[in-house]
């Protein structure tokens, strides 16, 4: 198959006979790093469930626009990358609450079917509306010499973003777990996420909490994007269709709901679709396939995932 | 100090109320009581903005606050102890009391009225790291009390308080309303424990189907013939003896 040569030659060292622990170390760096990834965009699932009991299948092409951002700042406007990649930041923050005023608010009180459907649509909006403005013609993704700089390590060159990545996700994760749990903020997200009604009485104005859980969640895809295009410099308006997919079964696979388990489920799912790889190399093309299958063993035999709260229905 | 006139509710067609009319005096305790469905919970959810207003007028200490956010209306110092307790689960004793505060910045004062709820009910106190999903029916119902009163209200009110607590507890529920009274905070009270709230309530209205049939201090009502065969069961548990 052609997407297997392809994978391949991106993925497997020439001389890929035998496993060496040279490239099991690389395979290794490889899956921690595209588990963090995984990860930063799950846990925009997450925290929306968490709160709405939606499903955002928007986040993914939030995530796409998000490398168009950076891929505008940077190679159209030329601005320094530390700049751009704030900017990028806040745009993709403002277009994921756009969303959620737009698409969300209006059937707040509607069936959770017709909001489901309106993340549907609102998916399939922002990838045609990319398509319309930016042409479905991919880009290429500027590259930015401080990540993409390579270090040798044990007889394999990495690129420095490879180690980057999982720093970058570990510091972002340790913010958000104590905005969460520390600040109060956090607190009316907690309680938003299990009686909206009940929160309101307390005074908490949930259109704010609504609005902040968006943007974070948009901000952390933004940053997922960024460090996507600098690792796989290629952008295109159904670039977020796959990760967004794959993202969304983290979150299951981790607990949907749970913000440790959104990295969690991240890091199994990237790290294992590497490991497949590196250990059964016949199997490559089947790398997609193992995300799924992953979903379907973990709704048959844990539906509420690894981390996952046992559901305790509001009364 | 609050007052509520001509109001109509309804969902989906249906009036829940038909334009009633009740006014909670400034340091009263005043009841609504009435049968399942007669419109009680209603009423005190209009009152909070929870539910659209049809048509009517609720204004608090000369204000009309009819159609306000439920948050606009909490800082005006009216809170709610909902039904069914529906206090976070997930959160912690103390967390859910912060919470109750939540409009509020004063730290100091914050700190007080802690310690004012921790002092009314000290069994919060002991479990204040504990996650509230954890706590019994009663300590659920004195966490549900003590974080509205972490709210400094001018008027509280509980829909509701002894719904299924064991009789020791709603004893010690009735006391503690009385307390909070004591300090100065009007009370609108709902319960199905009429007998209970009549005797502690200054004024009370009973509630039909959407109308105010009648209305009367504490002691009138408890006389009336009429509620007591409705609502108080002493004609119909002689009846059908």
């Amino acid at each position: 198959m052609v997407s297997d040569i392809f994978i391949n030659a991106l993925f497997i060292p020439a001389t890929a006979d035998a496993v060496s622990s040279s490239s099991l170390w690389q395979y290794f760096a490889n899956g921690v790093s595209l588990g963090s990834l995984y990860a930063l965009i799950a846990i925009g699932y997450t925290m929306v469930y968490g709160i709405l009991r939606l499903i955002n299948f928007a986040h993914g092409d939030i995530f796409m626009m998000a490398a168009y951002f950076a891929f505008f700042g940077i190679a159209v406007f030329h601005l320094p990358w530390p700049i751009s990649f704030i900017l990028v930041i806040v745009a993709t923050a403002l277009l994921g609450i756009t969303l959620e005023r737009v698409a969300y608010r209006p059937l707040r009180d509607a069936p959770k079917n017709s909001i489901l459907i309106s993340a549907i649509g609102a998916s399939f909006f922002l990838e045609n509306l990319a398509t319309y403005l930016f042409s479905g013609k991919p880009k290429a993704f500027p590259e930015i010499a401080f990540f993409a700089d390579t270090v040798v390590i044990g007889g394999v060159s990495i690129q420095i973003v490879t180690f980057f990545i999982p720093v970058v996700t570990l510091i972002f994760l340790a913010v958000l777990l104590y905005i969460v749990n520390k600040t109060k903020v956090g607190m009316a997200m907690r309680a938003v996420s299990r009686d909206y009604e009940t929160a309101m009485v307390m005074g908490v104005d949930i259109n704010r909490v609504i609005t902040f859980t968006f943007a974070i969640g948009s901000a952390l895809a933004a940053v997922g994007a960024i460090m996507w295009g600098t690792r796989y410099p290629q952008v295109q308006p159904m670039m977020g269709v796959m990760p967004g997919l794959k993202c969304f079964i983290a979150a299951v696979v981790g607990g949907i709901g749970n913000i440790p388990g959104a990295v969690l489920g991240g890091f199994i799912l990237g790290f294992g679709e590497i490991m497949l790889i590196a250990l059964l190399p016949s199997l490559t093309g089947y790398r997609d396939a193992f995300a799924f299958i992953l979903l379907i063993l973990i709704l048959l035999f844990r539906p509420t995932g690894i981390l996952g709260e046992k559901i305790a229905e509001k009364v | 100090m609050l007052k509520v006139e001509n109001l109509t509710v309804s969902y989906g067609g249906i009036e829940a109320l038909k334009g009633i009319t009740i006014e909670v005096p400034e340091g009263s305790i005043v009841t609504l009581i009435g049968a399942n469905g007669a419109g009680k919970s209603t009423t005190l959810r209009s009152i909070m903005g929870l539910v659209k207003v049809k048509s009517g007028k609720i204004t608090y200490q000369g204000e009309d606050i009819t159609g306000l956010k439920t948050s606009e209306i909490v800082a005006r110092g009216i809170t709610l102890v909902p039904e069914g307790r529906r206090v976070f689960p997930n959160l912690t004793v103390y967390e859910n009391l912060l919470i109750g505060a939540y409009l509020r910045n004063n730290k100091e004062q914050i700190k007080k009225d802690l310690a004012w709820v921790y002092e009314l009910f000290p069994r919060l106190k002991e479990r204040s790291w504990q996650l509230a999903g954890t706590l019994s029916g009663g300590e659920q119902q004195m966490l549900a009390v003590g974080r509205a009163l972490m709210s400094r209200p001018k008027i509280l009110m509980m829909d509701e308080p002894s719904l299924g607590l064991a009789p020791l507890i709603v004893k010690s529920i009735f006391s503690i309303i009385q307390q909070i009274y004591n300090n100065g905070v009007t009370i609108l009270l709902i319960e199905q424990n009429a007998n209970a709230a009549l005797h502690i309530a200054d004024w009370g209205y009973v509630l039909e189907t959407g109308k105010i049939v009648l209305s009367g201090t504490g002691k009138e009502l408890l006389e009336n013939e009429e509620v007591k065969a409705a609502y108080l069961g002493k004609k119909r548990q002689a009846s059908a003896i």
